[in-house]
């Protein structure tokens, strides 16, 4: 599914943290966003899976369309859009009373689903497949989540949000709190997850967004305390062979001030 | 002094040190100075009051002399923090074997089944109808309080999030915790006397009063509870597509149980031994009555213990002990619930 944004403004209650972004989003790609600590990446990311609006006083001014639909239209239920739009976290987050075979399986889980056991087994299997965890766990399913290392636990996260098929999967710096090996398997894992979703990734990784993402949106700060805007968004090999901004060029080659 | 003797003098790291087992000397020493003071004549507690400043001083002036400042205070604060553990230890301690020391002659089979009904000069009598009578009464109060409570707790955390309804509450919950306990049970006594007819003492309003003091215990940990499971876990869930009051019935309330219980028992044994509310609420009974809506006292197991006390007759007061530890033994069971269900529904690392 294509994400369109136009004129997105992310306020925290009198705080307007990202002004004015627009960018169109391929399906079936993968686009990484760039950018100094503190100018919103995260938050622009959590729009667009209607998870800005979680924080109390939070909400977002402008349009942002998925396949063509108003995701913040007034009878859009934001549940139906968390259900598309999947979502990984900085830091792993397994639920801590749940065996790894019922995290993977949590979406069904908590949402009361009945399935069957060999279809329940089918999509566990599926999903750590797909999330390269398969081999190191297969023995341990029955285990709880929170018994793996920090880069099992994230990708065991990556399971859990792509056993519930969505369409999109959002991804904030999932690697940093990763080692180089862990971090290279899930940058496999995201070239494969590339031809069935739409992937978005923030990281501060400059490396790493040249490797995986096809197209790469540069965020910055006017100033300290002013709202963040989109500076550039391009191809990622144009990004980082000739940037059209100066200061997207500055930043990535590291002369940054 | 050159300069290359002082960094010498300021680099060493080691020093003279008391010999070891230098605690036990300093311990002995003290003991037997608090023994010369009894023997002199001292008395008993002043003894002992000699022998541990004995300690207090005694130990920290050696180091003071062979070791350092340091190391002084060092044993000295120790020195303070043990006393003052012994002296909220040794009270509990005392406690605890008086209540078995004078409790467990009267418990017999007899005791725990018979209850006081015309029961006259030295017959045996018995406090089953207390215990009934607590266990029904207390019930009746987890039943109100626990639903309410952990309710509320879930409106405060998950979705009052500090506006003005929550903070209202949060403050009447305050308000509530405060609450003297016999005006608890005096206002329970008061609705019935306007609901049911003047005088009216039973069961039910002794747990309604019950309720009033552990709802707002039961709120109070089940908040705390719910505040320990992290928001991440939450977005976790929302990020599945999982709906709200899902999330909270399935995940956040799991994740918490374990404390959540923990917390519900604890309040059911922090009200188990009120007396002055059930005094007043639901009044005293020397037969059995096991029915907690009919328009009679019921009797239970603190407000036995009174009504033996204030015999003032020997078997009385025995009864009074008899009781005392029945309701002892009734809140450690309580407590050691309390502990496995923690442990049980603990979240597992399984590391
Ligand atoms: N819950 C919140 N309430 C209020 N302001 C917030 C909240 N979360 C973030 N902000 C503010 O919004 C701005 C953007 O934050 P955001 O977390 O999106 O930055 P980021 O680009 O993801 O930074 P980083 O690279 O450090 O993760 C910051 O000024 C931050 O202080
Ligand atoms: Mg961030």
């Amino acid at each position: 599914m294509s994400i369109q944004v136009k004129d997105a403004s992310i306020f925290y209650g009198d705080f307007k943290a990202v002004e004015d972004v627009s960018m169109s989003i391929k399906p079936k790609s993968v686009t990484a966003f760039i950018g100094p600590s503190g100018c919103g990446k995260s938050t622009f990311l959590r729009t667009l899976n209607r998870m800005h609006e979680v924080i109390p006083g939070a909400y977002v001014e402008g349009k942002i369309q998925i396949a063509g639909q108003d995701i913040y239209g007034p009878n859009v239920d934001p549940v139906a859009v968390r259900r598309k739009v999947g979502m990984v976290f900085q830091r792993p987050n397994p639920f801590p009373t749940m065996s790894i075979y019922d995290n993977v399986l949590a979406g069904n889980k908590l949402n009361s689903k009945r399935i069957k056991k060999p279809e329940a087994d089918a999509i566990v299997e599926k999903a750590l497949r797909g999330a390269n965890l398969w081999n190191e766990v297969k023995d341990r399913l029955g285990k709880p989540g929170m018994g793996l290392s920090g880069g099992q636990q994230q990708r065991l996260c990556i399971a859990r949000a792509i056993a519930v098929q969505p369409e999109v999967l959002l991804m904030d710096e999932p690697c940093s709190a990763l080692d180089p090996i862990s971090t290279a398997a899930i940058e496999d894992l995201i070239h494969e997850l590339k031809s069935d979703y739409t992937i978005v990734i923030v990281t501060h990784n400059m490396q790493q967004a040249a490797r995986v993402s096809d197209d790469t949106g540069f965020f910055n700060l006017k100033a300290a305390g002013q709202p963040g805007h989109l500076v550039e968004f391009n191809p990622t090999k144009q990004m980082f062979t000739n940037p059209d901004n100066p200061d997207t060029e500055a930043y990535i080659s590291g002369r940054f001030g | 002094m050159s300069n290359t003797e002082l960094s010498n003098e300021e680099t060493k790291l080691s020093h003279a040190t008391l010999p070891r087992g230098a605690q036990w000397l300093v311990g002995i020493a003290a003991i037997a100075l608090g023994g010369l003071a009894l023997v002199l004549g001292v008395s008993i507690v002043g003894a002992v009051v000699i022998g541990v400043l004995a300690f207090l001083i005694g130990y920290p002036v050696w180091a003071l002399l062979v070791e350092n400042k340091r190391s002084a205070t060092d044993k000295l604060v120790t020195g303070l923090v043990w006393t003052a553990f012994g002296v909220a230890v040794i009270p509990l301690i005392w406690l605890v074997y008086m209540v078995f020391a004078r409790g467990a002659a009267t418990i017999n089979p007899e005791f725990l089944t018979y209850s006081m009904r015309s029961v006259t000069g030295d017959e045996q009598g018995g406090l089953y109808h207390a215990l009934m009578g607590t266990l029904i009464v207390t019930g009746i109060a987890a039943l109100i309080s626990i639903p309410i409570g952990i309710m509320t707790a879930i409106y405060l955390i998950e979705y009052g999030k500090g506006n003005r309804l929550a903070k209202a509450i949060t403050f009447l919950v305050d308000v509530m915790t405060g609450i003297p306990s016999i005006v608890a049970g005096l206002f329970a006594f008061a609705l019935f006397t306007l609901l049911v007819g003047p005088g009216t003492r039973f069961g039910f309003g002794g747990g309604v009063a019950l309720s009033l003091l552990m709802i707002p215990t039961v709120v109070r940990s089940t908040e705390e509870m719910l505040k320990l499971v992290p928001d991440d876990l939450r977005e976790a869930a929302y990020a599945l597509g999982v709906p709200k009051w899902r999330t909270i019935t399935r995940m956040v309330l799991p994740t918490a149980i374990g404390g959540i219980v923990t917390g519900v028992v604890l309040a059911i044994s922090r009200v188990i031994g009120e007396t002055a509310p059930l005094l007043v609420a639901s009044g005293f009974n020397p037969n059995m009555n096991t029915s907690a809506f009919d328009d009679s006292p019921m009797m239970t197991v603190p407000v036995f213990i009174y009504t033996q006390l204030s015999e003032a007759t020997q078997k009385g007061v025995e009864y009074a002990w008899g009781g005392a530890l029945v309701l002892f033994i009734l809140v450690m069971v309580l407590n050691l619930i309390a502990r496995i269900v923690g442990t049980i529904f603990a979240p597992k690392t399984g590391r």
